[in-house]
């Protein structure tokens, strides 16, 4: 399978070079059509893009820009549609190994020249392992996140808690939340990939980043001792009844109203859930944030930090353009604007930029440059290839329902590890 | 192109014979021939295909892959396949309860007081909104904090249930929510039927003693047949095509539990994670095969009656 990838690639990758030198010849000032597909769909961050738009069209007053904004949900099937016909010139998506299907197909346009320039260099360094798949880049990143434990502050207050940093201190915590009638955590596991979140949390503290990454890349049986041990400690939570009940029946936005409403103490989730939780009352003196705290001593603490790229397509019709899109996407200025507060609210990837003035997004930016020593992972479902990422999410929601079947689920996930590597 | 037209049309005109002689024979196939050609393009051509594509391993994006018979190999060691195989079955059963159920509410509503109309279109609602809006509707009903269902059974002192949340009730629990629609269209078909029913047929059962049940099931039923027969047919299709109801209100979940054979084919080659058209369209083939017993059983049913007739 991997050799057929390899010669299509390397059928793919001597097509571009013949048809390189002809556009190659109209430096100067860009001009065209330039067609740009955004999975956006969101209404704040659709309109922080349509003005990025807008302000690149200013400076490229020549270029008649396309935008086209597809629901986000919809978007994840489409792309495999429009990527293969009638491509556009930019495309949003995902890093890492989600990623990776196109650029095997040969779908996604080389960029590595983009990251030679040293001002890109520089500045996107923190992302670009994200984005390399065989030594060279494939995109580059316009925003990423923090993920981490969201809690109520209020309710710690009350109760007389303060941010717990080991594992022993969370469980403490924990009872008392329990002992005052509420619980720990909220979590909606309809859509699994919530589940995701807490694993790769509780295998990052357990193991380290590089046990998580040497399993995502299949070279460790999900049988493995180490793997259960990530399990047993999941299940201390679940034994004691910390997570809200049913929550298999929830959406992770169905399960807000139980933080809202006190009935859970705590959200680990990504940064994006500070908006709904706003917008449904909260204030900042009632809402905090707190690093997942330590399981194991002896592994270096680790993220998971998301990050939502830009690509050009092989088959785009104008890719000059399209690179001076992403370079401007990308650049120090446009980075700050579009991550600060009343935009997107997320994390600017580019490092000569600045970070809004925002509680959660400050502590966000603090805990992944200075407290995130181990490496930073993507999530999941992006760093384990899509098949294995669905089996396990589908897993971690059964053992999270039914815990006593653990030994079940995991022979079946080390079925699946055995035929998708 | 207008050169070599011009003697084909002059040519043409004078032996007036060809099309006129042959019109009625060729007229019905021109009129059948777009709808033909599209019937053989969009059904029966991708029918063939997914044979053969069941037969690689493919992600819809690079070279497709010999396997043989791995993808079924592989299905037959699937405990989802199984999972959804016996939602299948289940969906199959419990869906004919639409019949009776629609029968009996048919019967109900066919007599004759104020505002009648008003209460059968009261009735036929569910079948009207989209199938989309009935799900969201019962997830909400059966949600196990909020949900009236939950609410109703502790009057009986018995504890919330998330039925949707719980793999023992999760596919009844859905099916429920199909009933509601089928129902709905089941009962249509009957009160269509019981207008046509001979009322001089009635009378003469009733002079000779038959009522209640022995009336229905002896006098009124035979009458009904032909409605029972597109009854069972939109009822089998219904429970074959389960798909949105399934997808809107647990997504295939709690891990899978839920899913019937046409929803896993779609997760596995066409959702978010799917990426293995071959493993898919194995599955379209082993569901397309079941569709084929019911399929033949009505053409070869449908051919008796004519025959009879």
């Amino acid at each position: 399978m991997k050799s057929i990838f390899k010669a299509s690639l390397a059928a793919l990758a001597t097509a571009t070079m013949l048809s390189g030198p002809v556009s190659a010849d109209g430096h100067a000032a860009l001009s065209g059509d330039l067609k740009i597909f955004l999975d956006t769909s969101n209404p704040a961050p659709r309109a922080t893009m349509e003005d990025m738009i807008a302000r690149f069209n200013e400076l490229h007053p020549d270029l008649n820009i396309e935008t086209n904004v597809i629901d986000r949900e919809a978007y994840k099937t489409q792309i495999r549609n429009f990527l293969t016909a009638n491509a556009p010139d930019v495309a949003t998506w995902y890093a890492a190994n989600r990623m990776r299907p196109y650029v095997e197909a040969g779908l996604f346009e080389d960029v590595s020249d983009l990251y030679e320039d040293p001002e890109i260099a520089e500045g996107l360094a923190s992302t670009k392992g994200a984005l390399t798949i065989d030594g060279k880049q494939w995109g580059v990143a316009y925003t990423y996140y923090q993920w981490g434990v969201y809690y109520r502050e209020d309710i710690f207050n009350e109760l007389g808690l303060t941010e717990p940093a080991t594992w022993e201190e969370e469980k403490a915590n924990c009872q008392a939340i329990l002992d005052s009638g509420r619980k720990c955590y909220t979590i909606g596991t309809k859509f699994l990939w919530t589940a995701g979140g807490w694993f790769d949390y509780l295998n990052l503290r357990t193991n380290g980043f590089d046990f998580h990454m040497q399993l995502a890349a299949g070279e460790i049986p999900w049988t493995d001792d180490r793997v259960k041990q990530t399990f047993a400690n999941w299940r201390e939570l679940i034994d004691m009844g910390a997570f809200i009940d049913n929550h298999a029946s929830y959406s992770w936005q169905e399960a807000l109203p139980f933080m809202v409403n006190g009935e859970a103490a705590a959200y680990l989730m990504g940064n994006f859930a500070v908006a709904p939780l706003r917008d449904a009352g909260l204030t900042d003196d009632q809402l905090d944030f707190y690093q997942f705290p330590v399981i194991n001593p002896d592994v270096a603490l680790a993220e998971d930090a998301p990050t939502d790229t830009f690509h050009i397509p092989a088959q785009a019709q104008n890719k000059d353009a399209a690179r001076a899109f992403l370079k401007f996407v990308a650049s120090a200025d446009n980075q700050t604007l579009i991550n600060n507060g009343d935009n997107l609210g997320q994390l600017p990837v580019n490092a000569a930029s600045s970070v809004d003035d925002d509680e959660f997004l400050n502590q966000g930016f603090e805990m992944l440059s200075t407290n995130s020593t181990g490496g930073v992972a993507q999530f999941f479902d992006r760093d384990f290839p899509a098949e294995m990422a669905k089996a396990g999410m589908e897993g971690f929601q059964e053992f999270m329902v039914k815990p006593d079947q653990l030994d079940k689920i995991l022979d079946r996930l080390e079925r699946v590890r055995e035929r998708v590597y | 192109m207008a050169d070599a037209a011009l003697p084909l049309a002059q040519g043409a005109q004078p032996p007036r014979g060809w099309w006129k002689r042959n019109q009625q024979t060729l007229a019905p196939w021109l009129f059948l021939a777009p709808g033909a050609a599209f019937f053989l393009l969009y059904v029966i051509f991708p029918i063939f295909q997914s044979f053969q594509v069941s037969f690689y391993e493919w992600d819809g994006l690079g070279e497709a892959e010999y396997v043989g018979l791995r993808n079924y190999d592989e299905l037959w060691y699937d405990d989802a396949f199984y999972t959804s195989l016996k939602n299948n079955v289940i969906w199959l059963v419990l869906y004919l309860a639409a019949i009776p159920a629609g029968l009996f509410i048919a019967l109900f509503l066919n007599q004759k007081v104020f505002a009648i109309r008003l209460y059968k279109s009261l009735f036929f609602f569910p079948f009207v909104i989209s199938q989309v809006v009935v799900a969201l509707v019962f997830s909400w009903f059966y949600d196990p904090t909020f949900g009236l269902f939950n609410e109703f059974i502790g009057l009986f002192g018995l504890g919330p249930i998330a039925v949707l949340g719980d793999e023992r009730y999760v596919t009844v629990g859905i099916i429920m929510a199909g009933l509601w629609p089928q129902t709905a269209y089941c009962m249509i078909l009957y009160l269509t039927g019981l207008n046509a029913v001979d009322p001089e047929q009635i009378e003469a059962g009733r002079l000779d003693g038959a009522k209640g049940w022995r009336m229905l099931w002896y006098v009124v039923l035979p009458q009904l047949k032909p409605a029972t027969f597109i009854a069972f047919v939109v009822t089998i299709i219904g429970a074959l095509r389960s798909f949105d109801l399934i997808s809107v209100m647990t997504n295939g979940g709690p891990f899978g539990e839920s899913r019937v054979l046409a929803f896993y084919m779609f997760e596995v080659a066409l959702s978010e994670y799917g990426f293995r058209m071959g493993y898919g369209a194995a599955i379209a083939v082993i569901l397309f095969m079941i569709m084929m017993i019911y399929i033949a059983f009505f053409l070869w049913k449908m051919y008796r009656d004519e025959r009879e007739g």
